[in-house]
């Protein structure tokens, strides 16, 4: 097999190179100059030059006592994980139903379309679409939960700290949980239909066959939206910075529109929002790293181990052979 | 026993229907109302801001939203650029990727996918600094290459793409197409391509999304406002020039929303189908 006269192994390296050269001109030298940034005095508009400080860290020491950017990193981790449980939990509900054979959902397709649709719709228009509807004293959300009986007089939802990072969190749900949905359907629509078969040949019911058949063999994709989400969410932009522009009194600034409110308003600070942008990477990375090792497949770690076991008893087997014929 | 049975399937069929109408309809809700509220009038809206129907000051709103700094047809073709531009580079570099990860056996095979899982942890925001210094110094801000190049290098697409062919790619056919003489770049575009187009589809469709919505990086690159794209003519709207008009400003949201709406339910039956071919296929 392995010798025909054709070696195909350089093809592996040659399909590769734009992914590496695009890498290493647009991330790779970016995070380089981003680090170096955070150890100098770069800052005021329009200025590249740079001279390095005395004190290497003093960028990062300023960043990590600044009130506002831990201010920051806390509502960061207070929005996602406000909306991403509610949000993985919904997600896999309706993941559950929609991929039930037994108790079919009729409009299925229909519902499918509408709970991915906003995350279609631009981030920035949502933004300013719930700002809107928020308004106070008169606004979509006040008259509706009026006429309703919910509230008696108009409540001010954005000046209190608390409605108003509830409501950023309910955006990001509301953007992300037909997302979620679709990646895990399209999970569940891609385990062997034989496991399902024999499961329900062996008598288990709805709750049990989604615990003990689906959700196993979910891992992998589960893995894939825990991360992104993480990822996404610890940068999360757009949504805070156009409903409340970090507000009220912070409780909305999130770790990314504190960098670019450093490195891009006021003076100019490239070398804190370098910092910043350092400090974040290093706490994404950790978190990554945390989840892969949980959430890796054991299984597939043994069975690699015991292919290249496998393997090298073969070399040893081939080599006897061929001393024993020389 | 049995009739238990079927009383509690009926309830919770009900539980799903509502849940899933309620869903929807909280999906519908925002939108009607920003459509509706964007034919009324500054004082209709103040009045009552929620309307089933339309009003009829539709083309006074628009008057008014035309008249100061919102473009959104410029907006909309400079998005289109980068969007398009990016999505293709996405989808077919990271095909590339993703078959070079799967069908080659190379030396460095392992290192380069654990590379990729590293710098897939990497957000562009984190990086930004730099990047912006970068292209500064070297002359590229109010370009669109640097938001259409980097996709080149798409982690998280060559991610999916390689789970994709792992559970698909049988190199049998690779085996025979080279049988026939068949060079690898060939089997690739001829082959390959076609046998990844559910995954491909999704995944175009999650590249252009997150390219038509990025703010961030336009946001910081882009000063020129004949450059701006669809975001950040958005983002004027939440300023203060547009305080007092509200009909205006729901009509301007409208306006960016509409376009994808027409995209979306033209695309969405090839989004849920591409997504279940991805899956069910053994």
């Amino acid at each position: 097999m392995r010798h025909k006269g054709v070696n195909y192994a350089k093809y592996g390296y040659i399909f590769c190179i734009p992914f590496i050269l695009a890498f290493l001109f647009f991330s790779f030298y970016p995070i380089v100059y981003t680090t170096v940034i955070g150890f100098t005095d770069l800052k005021g508009m329009g200025r590249t030059d740079f001279t390095f400080l005395e004190n290497p860290f003093q960028n990062f020491i300023t960043i990590l006592n600044n009130g506002s950017f831990r201010q920051s990193l806390k509502n960061t981790i207070i929005i996602w994980i406000t909306n991403f449980i509610p949000q993985i939990l919904l997600a896999l509900l309706l993941t559950a139903w929609f991929t039930n054979n037994r108790h079919k959902i009729k409009g299925q397709g229909l519902f499918k379309v509408l709970f991915y649709m906003p995350n279609i719709i631009t981030a920035a228009t949502i933004a300013i679409l719930f700002y809107s509807l928020f308004g106070y004293p008169k606004g979509p959300i006040n008259d509706l939960f009026i006429t309703m009986g919910i509230i008696d007089e108009p409540v001010y939802f954005l000046i209190n700290k608390a409605t108003a990072r509830g409501v950023v969190s309910f955006i990001q749900f509301w953007m992300w949980y037909g997302h979620t949905m679709i990646i895990l359907i399209s999970g569940v629509l891609g385990i062997n239909p034989e496991i399902f078969e024999a499961s329900d040949i062996d008598g288990a019911n709805n709750i049990q066959t989604f615990f003990y058949v689906t959700l196993p063999n979910l891992r992998t994709i589960l893995l894939y939206t825990l991360i992104t989400s993480l990822i996404g969410g610890l940068n999360m932009y757009d949504i805070p910075k156009l409903f409340l522009l970090g507000g009220p009194d912070n409780a909305t600034l999130t770790t990314s529109v504190f960098i670019y409110n450093q490195a891009f308003s006021g003076s100019y600070m490239y070398n804190r929002a370098a910092a910043a942008s350092m400090i974040m990477f290093v706490i994404i990375a950790i978190l990554s790293g945390i989840i892969f090792f949980i959430m890796r497949d054991k299984d597939v770690v043994q069975l690699k181990k015991q292919k290249r076991k496998l393997k090298k008893e073969l070399k040893n087997a081939e080599n006897m052979v061929r001393r024993a014929v020389e | 026993m049995n009739k238990k049975k079927r009383a509690s399937y009926y309830i919770w069929k009900i539980i799903k229907y509502i849940t899933c109408i309620f869903l929807a309809i909280l999906t519908i809700l925002p939108f009607w109302i920003m459509l509706v509220n964007a034919t009324r009038s500054t004082y209709e809206i103040q009045q009552n801001s929620i309307s089933l129907l339309p009003s009829k000051y539709f083309m006074n709103n628009l008057q008014i939203l035309l008249g100061k700094s919102f473009n959104p047809l410029k907006g909309f073709i400079n998005s289109m650029i980068i969007s398009g531009g990016a999505t293709a580079c996405t989808v077919y570099f990271s095909s590339l990727t993703a078959y070079a990860l799967v069908a080659y056996d190379w030396k460095l095979r392992q290192s380069f996918f654990t590379l990729i899982l590293a710098v897939m942890m990497i957000p562009a925001q984190v990086t930004s600094i730099g990047f912006y210094q970068f292209m500064y110094r070297i002359g590229m801000t109010n370009s669109f290459l640097p938001l259409i190049l980097p996709a080149i290098a798409a982690p998280i697409t060559v991610f999916f793409m390689r789970q994709y062919l792992i559970s698909t790619l049988s190199l049998d056919i690779v085996n025979s197409a080279r049988i026939d003489g068949a060079g690898e770049f060939h089997i690739f575009n001829r082959i390959i391509i076609p046998i990844m187009k559910p995954a491909i589809a999704t995944q175009a469709i999650f590249a252009f999304v997150a390219s038509w919505n990025n703010l961030f990086l336009p946001l910081i690159l882009l000063t020129d406002k004949d450059k701006y794209t669809m975001p950040i003519m958005v983002s004027l709207l939440r300023g203060d020039i547009y305080k007092t008009e509200f009909g205006s400003v729901y009509l301007g949201l409208s306006l960016t929303v509409l376009p994808l709406f027409v995209v979306y339910f033209l695309l969405s039956k090839y989004i849920i189908a591409g997504v279940a071919l991805g899956g069910v296929k053994e």
